[in-house]
This record gives C-alpha cells, sequence and structure tokens, in this order.
C-alpha cells in the first residue's frame, strides 16, 4: 500500500499541482490578453477603449467572463449535439495541452521530452479539428463555410511553418525545446535566421486564425464563421482556446527564434532578471505585435491568402531550408551528436 | 530599377512597415474620446431634443391651443383639445405627443406663434417602456418647468437669426 503511494499517488498530485500552475496564470493570462487586445487597438484608433470596470477598467475580463457563463447554451436542434459541444473542447484542450513541453526557464518544463517541436507542431495541426467539428456539427452554412476556409487555411500554412521549424533544426541539431534555447546562447536565432522568422510569425498568424488571416470568421462576410451557432460557455471556450493558443505560439516563436528563456545580453544587469520573466516578457512583446497587426492591417481576400501561403511562402521557406543546409555544409557547421 | 523596387518593396514588407509605424504613432496620440456619461459634448442653442410646454413668467401657460403645431407636424405625433376657461381664454385640456412617433424636425417649435412648445437640449430620456413615451399635457409642463433657465437662454441665442 505504501508502494503504490509513493509510487503513484503523491508523484500524480505532483503533476497535478504543476498543470495548475501552468494553466491559472496562462488563463489569467488569456484573460487580461482580451483586455489588452481592447486597449492596445482602441490606442492605435484614438480611443480609450473599456474603463469604466474597475480601475482602468481592469475587472473587464472577469465581467465578461461572468456574463458569458450566466448565459443560456443554445445547442441548435438540427445540429449533432455531441460533436456540437466537444468541438469548442478539443480546441481549449488542445490550446492548453502545448504547455506541457514549454520550457519556461532552464528545467523548468512539465515535460522535456526529446521531440518537443514535433509536439508542439502536431498539436497545432490538430486544432483544425476543432474548428472543422465546430463548422460540420453546427449544420449551418456559416459555419460550415468558415470551417472549410479554416481547414485548407491552417493546413496551407503548416507547410510554410513546417520548413521554419526545420530549419531552425538543422540549426540545432535536436528537437528538444530546452536545447534549442541553449543553442541560442551566442545569438538569437532571429538575426541569423531573420526572414524565416519574419514567415513564421505570419503563418503563425494564419494558424492562430488571426487578422489578417482572420477569415475563418470573417465577421463581413460570414457573421462569425464557425462560431456563428455558438454561445456561452461553449463559445467562451472557442474564445479562450484562439487566445491561448495565439500565447502558445507566441512562446513557441520565441523558443524558435527569441532565445526563449535567456536574457538579450548575458551582462550583469540583465542576467539577474530571472528566465521566466524575460521569457514572458519576449512572449508580450509577440502577443503585441499580434495586436498591433491586428489594429493595422486590413483582412486579405481568400485567393490572396492561398496565393500567399502557396505559391510565396512554400518556394521561398524552401530555399531557405536549402539556402541553409547548404551554408551548414559548407562552413562544416552541421552539429552532429553523438 | 522599377522591377527592383517592387520587388523589394514586397520583399522587405516595406509598405506593411510603414502602416503599422503609422499606427504606433497614433498609438500615443491623444485619445479623442469623450468619456460621455461622465463627459458631455457642446451642444448648440438649436438643438432638437426633449419637447417641453413653457410657462409665462407668472405662471400661466403659454400655449393659446392655435393648433398650428398639430397642423404642421409631418409625423401627426401632436394631439390637442382645447375649451374656452371660465375666465374666457381659450387653453388646451389635452396635449399629448407620441415621442416614438416624433421624428424631432423642430416645426412645431417654428409654427408655435407664443415660444410655447420648444424643443430642448435635453435627450437623456430614454425609458423601458413604449408606454412611458406617451407624454402628455401634465409631463411636457413640468419639462418645461424642470429645463426653464436653458430654455430661455437657448431661444435667446437664437433670437438674433430667426
Amino acid at each position: 500500500m505504501d508502494s503504490f503511494l509513493y509510487d503513484y499517488i503523491i508523484p500524480g498530485a505532483k503533476i497535478v499541482g504543476y498543470i495548475l500552475l501552468i494553466i491559472v496564470p496562462l488563463l489569467i493570462a488569456v484573460a487580461y490578453l482580451t483586455y489588452a487586445e481592447r486597449k492596445v487597438i482602441a490606442a492605435m484608433q484614438m480611443r480609450k477603449g473599456p474603463n469604466v470596470t474597475g480601475p482602468l477598467g481592469l475587472l473587464q475580463p472577469i465581467a465578461d467572463a461572468v456574463k458569458l457563463i450566466f448565459k443560456e447554451t443554445i445547442i441548435p436542434s438540427k445540429s449533432n449535439a455531441a460533436a456540437f459541444l466537444i468541438a469548442p473542447m478539443i480546441t481549449f484542450v488542445l490550446a492548453l495541452a502545448g504547455w506541457a513541453v514549454i520550457p519556461f526557464d532552464k528545467n523548468m518544463v512539465l515535460a522535456d521530452i526529446n521531440v518537443g517541436v514535433l509536439y508542439l507542431f502536431a498539436l497545432s495541426s490538430l486544432g483544425v479539428y476543432g474548428v472543422i467539428i465546430a463548422g460540420w456539427a453546427s449544420n449551418s452554412k456559416y459555419p460550415f463555410l468558415g470551417a472549410i476556409r479554416s481547414a485548407a487555411q491552417m493546413v496551407s500554412y503548416e507547410v510554410a511553418i513546417g520548413f521554419v521549424i526545420i530549419t531552425v533544426l538543422l540549426v540545432v541539431g535536436s528537437l528538444n525545446l530546452t536545447e534549442i534555447v541553449l543553442a541560442q546562447k551566442n545569438i538569437w536565432f532571429v538575426i541569423p535566421l531573420f526572414p524565416m522568422f519574419i514567415i513564421f510569425f505570419i503563418s503563425v498568424l494564419a494558424e492562430t486564425n488571426r487578422h489578417p488571416f482572420d477569415l475563418p470568421e470573417a465577421e463581413s462576410e460570414l457573421v462569425a464563421g464557425f462560431n456563428v451557432e455558438y454561445s456561452s460557455m461553449p463559445f467562451a471556450m472557442f474564445f479562450l482556446g484562439e487566445y491561448a493558443n495565439m500565447i502558445l505560439m507566441s512562446g513557441m516563436t520565441t523558443i524558435l527564434f527569441l532565445g526563449g528563456w535567456l536574457p538579450p545580453l548575458d551582462i550583469l544587469p540583465f542576467n539577474l532578471v530571472p528566465g521566466i520573466v524575460w521569457f514572458a516578457l519576449k512572449i508580450a512583446f509577440l502577443l503585441f505585435c499580434f495586436l498591433w497587426v491586428r489594429a493595422s492591417i486590413p483582412r486579405y481576400r481568400y485567393d490572396q491568402l492561398m496565393h500567399l501561403g502557396w505559391k510565396v511562402f512554400l518556394p521561398f521557406s524552401l530555399f531557405w531550408v536549402v539556402l541553409t543546409s547548404a551554408v551548414l555544409v559548407y562552413f562544416d557547421l552541421l552539429p552532429i551528436k553523438g | 530599377m522599377k522591377f527592383f523596387r517592387k520587388a523589394a518593396d514586397s520583399l522587405l514588407l516595406l509598405e506593411i512597415m510603414k502602416g503599422m509605424m503609422l499606427t504606433l504613432k497614433y498609438m500615443f496620440k491623444k485619445k479623442v474620446t469623450i468619456n460621455y456619461p461622465y463627459e458631455k459634448g457642446p451642444l448648440s442653442p438649436r438643438f432638437r431634443g426633449e419637447h417641453a410646454l413653457r410657462r409665462y413668467s407668472n405662471g400661466e401657460e403659454r400655449c393659446i391651443a392655435c393648433k398650428l403645431c398639430e397642423a404642421i407636424c409631418p409625423a401627426q405625433a401632436i394631439t390637442i383639445e382645447a375649451e374656452v376657461r371660465d375666465d374666457g381664454s381659450r387653453r388646451t385640456t389635452r396635449y399629448d405627443i407620441d415621442m416614438t412617433k416624433c421624428i424631432y424636425c423642430g416645426f412645431c417649435e417654428e409654427a408655435c406663434p407664443v415660444d410655447a412648445i420648444v424643443e430642448g437640449p435635453n435627450f437623456e430620456y430614454a425609458t423601458l417602456t413604449h408606454e412611458e413615451l406617451y407624454y402628455n399635457k401634465e409631463k411636457l409642463l413640468s419639462n418645461g418647468d424642470r429645463w426653464e433657465k436653458e430654455l430661455a437662454e437657448r431661444l435667446n441665442a437664437d433670437a438674433p437669426y430667426r
């Protein structure tokens, strides 16, 4: 009995504790990301944004959440109820599951697996299922069109993301996220691989269905796209999932290109700050870029989106993969392990 | 040369960067929001808001029941009934405005020969029910009493242009 306690229950409780330590701050971050989004966009449009609920409107996300919780969950009579309710859960759970492999600091990671990048890539690809199940289960026109758009868009941009990841992996020689960060000790990959960083960032915008690639929920043509029929908590879950995904993808960008938890310069005032703060700051900067892009750039037309994905990003990133590997081989820089 | 310029523009995202810099610049500009329930914008003396029936300074109501406002009202929102009072003067017994029919054109106030019916500066009189917006004489007179100071000022300010 004792061994059962020590072998299973205590480690299990420990892991649940770690998960809560990750998820609770994450959900708070998601709530305040919506607040930040409204404030930043308001500022760029010379408005004030939410400023009534609480000091500076800081309680606005909580008010929004309470409102959504107390609303009625409407399940359309023609929908497939089970799939209809599972879809937002898939989106939400996938957005949270990715955090298992993200290293917040040296040795501060829930699951330090050797295929961390692949795991993240797989999860972000699975994200399309939430959207497409939602679109199909709603049994309604706009959600269906939104879901189809989303599926096509996410598949197209994953190709470019895949090539960008391959380039980074060629330079690092490992799929482990901690090692990817440590490989940037001397120079962040954003400097030597700058074009790939830009491509990755733009593809991430498309992957998370953010502006200017938010065609799956283009309100001017598809009302609200795949979440037209959703209300109350299922809608809130889509919303949380989208924003948690934004944070996750920013975290991934930080790890791949901005040196994860590493300080910008390894000198005295900078390396006193704990790594997790640097990590959070870098994520915050990228999230600001997400909002900044949203406030600046109008939505793409669908054919332009496909053109950009397949005829610009794909050849361009392929060219950079070839170029990077050529440079690595020619200068004998290939990181060969073991 | 033109080709290279175009290629550089699209490859280096120059135009997008220009646009983003513009939005960044605007982010630090002074905000133009008027914080509405706490701050309000200026109103012209000709602003046409909630109606009011005015009185003379001795407390006598101005309206003489000529029904010009009822006749000119394009939305037929005004209903007036009148009779001769004991002292021989002609006064309304009923003066109703359906505020949900009213289109706030201000013709009633133009037509009025004694400046009795006026549209005041108040625009914050939303109600929960439709019925509350059927104004009767009592309500209009109480509006007049409440807003008299502003109403007189506004009429004065606009008088040179009438």
